[in-house]
């Protein structure tokens, strides 16, 4: 006997399709969408007139100065200074941050995560350095100040460059144990469970399997703070950084740095006669300071990948 | 009336015990582990009540009960994995070969090394196969390539899993498929040369075909090592193990978590054939839980 396949009733057939096919709801749905892609529309805008702003008047001194500009030191004429003085002084900043601030943070992060009991005395710790990495920069110039150029005077010598290093290391320091404390706290606890089940210590199972799980994410914070400590002025102002003329550069006598370097040019009058104005020095300055960042991101970017390679197993 | 014990009659021809396993249960085994009047408390809840039992060595022991019954807590007393869990605290005591394992004077990390233990989702380290099963016994000196690559294939071999990766020791581990990620891990714990291997709900993400694997895995291995096992499943508590505990949950008065109580501890075919309390037999025979 064949089988009689059941047909459709016309009627319900319209009634399905009618309510598949409705889009009605879709309206509000697709406003959103729009605001969404305005926002981001917007912010591109924003970023591209940036760039343009300080591209456009730092390209003639680019093509005059060449080298020359990276080189120069810091003077009256905008024909003939370079940023010298301000690069030497952001790279120790830098190398202080490298050398004290990182360190420092990921080992308070690992003590916080690790090691420390979940203590009324610990969490209050942890708000507090939270709150920390919300004080204006401003502030950590004015600690800078007491602690580092004046208390600490028989080491920093001053206001140098190291005590800007070690002041900008203590302003990046939450930011870093934050990020790097989100890190640990976001590594399975099957890893650990898995070392503890070997017979290996709480440090050897943080060494070995906790810090490199958490590398990509502890990575990508301290790289990004790195970025911004380099931008910052603020504190460099409050602990004396050199807007004026700077003959030789060193770590025991004064210094500046590159965003100093722009803060002080852009307030300049240009000279007579002069083919540059400081105005187009003062742009240049900020290109090599946002190619420096960016040098910086990509790094970070490049070795998260590599990490998180490795912890996926592919 | 008829129907019920028709049921449950049903049921225990369902769930056989393997008369080969009941074999090894000698009576004069001596005990690796003494388990005295255990308590154990999360923060002022009191999660294991009153337990005793003794565990002997190479045989299987599982621990079964409904979700919440305190096994899996019980189980991770065994090895202080409970030291890390930070409100865990421990009443009575656990005596392995007569030691008090909660003895402040025992450290913990000695513990671990001797009791191995295999958990609920296999958990690879992200680590090539090879570095996963050298870790133990690197961490324990073991540093010449030779003794590792010897202790290594070894493992690999007790654990059942050398054929399938001898050819790809280098890769990742979490390349695997998860029964083969959980032989990993059995290799891994056998590595180091445990005398307990713990086994936390091993089975419990696989496919009944690497569980079977594993079950098999247990009986090659189980003389030379010790197991224990806490099951959700039933008939791999009756195929695998020599004794079963049996542990359910008690109402609090004062809270309305439950307690874990130990019930009825003995020889895994007695459990399932003839149990001495009516909670066991209600169990096993599906009746709750």
């Amino acid at each position: 006997m064949a089988l009689v396949s059941p047909t459709v009733r016309s009627s319900t057939q319209e009634q399905v399709r009618q309510g598949l096919t409705r889009r009605d709801r879709n309206v509000a749905g697709l406003v959103l969408q729009v605001l969404l892609l305005l926002a981001v529309l917007t912010t591109l805008l924003i970023l591209f007139t940036l760039v343009i702003r300080l591209v456009t008047p730092a390209v003639p001194v680019f093509r005059e100065r060449g080298f020359g500009f990276l080189t120069g030191t810091i003077g009256s004429d905008p024909d003939k200074v370079g940023i010298w003085p301000g690069l030497y002084g952001s790279f120790f900043i830098g190398l202080g941050i490298v050398l004290i601030g990182i360190p420092l943070g990921i080992a308070a992060a690992i003590y916080l995560e690790e090691y420390a009991h979940d203590s009324r005395l610990n969490r209050f710790i942890v708000v507090n350095i939270r709150n920390l990495a919300g004080v204006p920069a401003v502030i950590y110039g004015v600690l800078g100040l007491t602690i580092f150029v004046g208390w600490l005077d028989p080491i920093t010598q001053g206001k140098t460059v190291i005590a800007a290093a070690l002041t900008l290391a203590v302003l990046v320091l939450p930011i870093i144990i934050i990020t790097a404390s989100e890190a640990i706290r976001a590594v399975p606890q099957g890893l650990r469970d898995a070392g503890y089940g070997v017979g290996a210590s709480r440090w050897e199972v943080t060494r070995d399997h906790v810090l490199p799980y958490a590398a990509p994410g502890i990575l990508t914070g301290t790289v990004l703070s790195l970025a911004r400590a380099l931008g910052e002025a603020a504190p460099l102002i409050l602990i004396g950084a050199i807007t004026g003329l700077l003959p030789r550069t060193s770590l025991d006598g004064a210094f500046t740095a590159l965003p100093m370097t722009i803060y002080s040019w852009s307030s300049k009058a240009d000279v007579p006669g002069s083919v540059l104005g400081f105005e187009n020095v003062a742009a240049a300055a900020g290109v090599v300071l946002l190619l420096l960042v960016l040098f910086f991101n990509i790094i970070a970017v490049v070795l998260r990948n590599k990490y998180e390679k490795k912890r996926t197993g592919t | 009336m008829t129907t019920v014990t028709d049921q449950t009659t049903q049921m225990r021809q369902e769930i056989q015990v393997s008369d080969a396993a009941e074999d090894h249960v000698h009576e004069t085994q001596h005990p690796v582990f003494e388990v005295i009047d255990l308590n154990v408390f999360y923060g002022a809840f009191l999660a294991v009540k009153d337990a005793n039992l003794s565990i002997r060595q190479h045989e299987i022991t599982a621990f079964i009960g409904p979700s919440g019954c305190g096994k899996t807590t019980m189980l991770r007393c065994f090895n202080r994995m409970n030291d890390f869990i930070e409100t865990a605290r421990v009443e009575g005591s656990i005596k392995y070969h007569g030691v008090d394992l909660y003895d402040p004077a025992v450290n913990s990390t000695e513990v671990r090394r001797r009791i191995g233990m295999v958990f609920q989702k296999p958990n690879p380290f992200p680590k090539s196969i090879y570095d996963n099963v050298a870790y133990g016994p690197r961490l324990s000196g073991i540093k010449k390539k030779g003794e590792l690559d010897e202790v290594v294939e070894r493992s690999l071999k007790g654990a059942a899993l050398w054929d399938e990766v001898k050819d790809r020791l280098k890769a990742s581990g979490l390349g695997l498929s998860g029964g083969q990620q959980q032989r990993l891990c059995i290799a891994r714990a056998i590595a180091v040369d445990p005398e307990v291997i713990l086994m936390d709900e091993p089975c419990s993400a696989l496919d009944p075909i690497a569980t079977a694997r594993i079950e098999d895995l247990m009986q090659e291995i189980k003389s030379k090592y010790t197991i224990i096992i806490v099951t959700h499943n039933m008939q791999q508590a009756a195929r695998v193990s020599d004794r079963t505990a049996f542990f359910t949950t008690e109402v609090n008065p004062d809270s309305d978590r439950r307690t874990g109580r130990l019930v009825e501890f003995d020889r895994t075919k007695k459990m399932f054939s003839n149990p001495n309390d009516e909670r066991t037999e209600q169990y096993v025979t599906g009746r709750f839980g």
